[in-house]
């Protein structure tokens, strides 16, 4: 059993986008926050911390998972996988190039999240369509481009995969 | 929007976790999935001064065990969407899985843990009471099992005690000659529905109902089992449907908010339970 006071720190051990990291955090700190602070795994945006916006979403051990509904404590031992798991500015990936061929971002602080759950969407979906990408969609607020460029990025990355 | 600090105690088994809820029944809070706790502890909604965090303690399993459905204390809910075991044994839970929140919580988000949040709105609580389901309480003290009907109180209140922990949920399974449907309104998918129903029609062998639950959520403090005792012993014709659906926009006392005036939650609630009961109908005719 671990456990930790509220006015202690706990050490954590986790690997994020393949970079192995050791903290001492106090329960409280939210994963999100440990990401951006303590890894500088900007990439991660803090929006609304309650878990409707998506803007923090990434993957533990496989799950998608909001960061602000997640302690960091929680995650020790485990797999963070962020936006920059994905590719870099040099390579981008199929489903990031299908966004900028799409436009389906404009000021951005919405899109790493997005990338995160559009891509564990097309790995488990071998045939997506419209509906269940604006179903995957609907866990993610935009405010910026109305979602149709999103949801054309998406389904042609799909596309591009099935050719 | 930061929690306020608590003490954190991570199990790694049942009974480490009971012993802890027993040593600590007065400030403890069970962390799940943690969709709505975490949540509500980032806007200070909720200040508990110790978590007993679950995730570690195995209990993930669901099945067929004996005559029930049974679902452990950390099923995901995006595990049970996925089941063909579960759209074959409890097709209303399929059903109305993909309507709890959004694909990125049910991830995460325990069913035991939603039962046991019993938020007014949320939808697992309705298809538990329309079903019948009966909740495993676990303590130090021993296990007791209580009926759906009892366990859900009032608004986020369950007759769980402080020392208990929701260990599974036991479904009954699909019966012969018996349909089930679900249907909720919600601003947009995935939303907290303003107002949800579900119905489990059972029929006779002649074609008459047997049984008949049709259960509402979000238009009172815990789900609304109408009362449909007048339809037993004949079939459910249209005209029989059309008076259950007003009865039940009539019978609730529904609460206003920004979302919809008490007045739009009964006209939803009859218009979601005509649909749900002519679903019903289909569904247990189609079992034949």
């Amino acid at each position: 059993m671990t456990s930790c006071e509220s006015d202690e720190r706990h050490a954590v051990e986790m690997t994020v986008d393949g970079r192995r990291i050791r903290r001492y955090v106090s329960p409280r700190l939210l994963l999100l926050d440990f990401l951006r602070t303590e890894c500088g795994a900007t990439g991660v945006h803090a929006g609304c911390e309650h878990g409707v916006c998506g803007a923090c979403t990434v993957k533990v051990d496989g799950r998608v998972t909001r960061s602000c509904l997640m302690f960091a404590i929680q995650a020790d031992g485990g797999a963070v996988e962020t936006v920059a798991s994905l590719g870099t500015r040099d390579a981008l990936s199929p489903l990031q190039e299908a966004f900028r061929a799409r436009h389906a971002l404009q000021c951005g602080f919405c899109t790493p999240g997005i990338l995160v759950s559009a891509q564990a969407f097309l790995d488990s979906e071998e045939h997506p369509d419209e509906r269940s990408v604006r179903e995957m969609l609907s866990g993610h607020l935009c405010r910026c481009t109305g979602y149709a460029p999103i949801v054309a990025a998406v389904l042609d990355a799909a596309a591009q995969r099935e050719r | 929007m930061k929690p306020a600090p608590f003490a954190y105690h991570r199990p790694e088994s049942r009974d480490e976790a009971l012993d802890l809820l027993a040593e600590h029944a007065d400030g403890a809070k069970v962390l799940a999935g943690g969709q709505s706790l975490v949540a509500a502890m980032n806007m200070r909604l909720a200040r508990p001064a110790r978590v007993v965090d679950i995730n570690r303690i195995g209990e993930d399993t669901f099945a067929q065990d004996g005559d029930a459905f049974a679902v452990s204390a950390l099923v995901r809910q995006s595990d049970l969407e996925r089941s063909p075991a579960v759209r074959d044994a409890v097709p209303l839970l399929h059903e109305a899985l993909p309507f709890v929140g959004h694909a990125q919580t049910r991830s995460r988000a325990t069913l035991c843990g939603s039962l046991a949040h019993a938020d007014p709105s949320a939808e697992l609580p309705v298809v538990a009471t329309a079903l019948g389901a009966r909740m495993e309480c676990g303590s130090r003290r021993g296990t007791r099992t209580v009926a759906a009907d009892e366990f859900f109180v009032s608004s986020f209140t369950t007759a769980l005690e402080p020392d208990e922990l929701l260990a599974r949920a036991l479904f009954p399974l699909r019966a012969a000659r018996t349909g089930y449907a679900f249907a909720e309104f919600a601003e947009r998918h995935g939303d907290y529905a303003i107002a949800s129903a579900a119905a489990v029609l059972r029929l006779r062998e002649d074609g008459a109902v047997d049984e008949l639950r049709l259960v509402l959520g979000g238009v009172s403090d815990r789900p609304f089992v109408v009362d449909a005792h007048a339809c037993a012993g004949r079939p459910l014709g249209e005209e029989a449907i059309e008076t259950l659906a007003e009865r039940a926009g009539r019978d609730i006392d529904p609460h206003s908010d920004l979302r919809g005036s008490a007045a739009y939650r009964r006209q939803l609630a009859s218009v979601l339970s005509r649909r749900v009961l002519a679903a019903a109908s289909l569904d247990a005719r189609k079992e034949g």
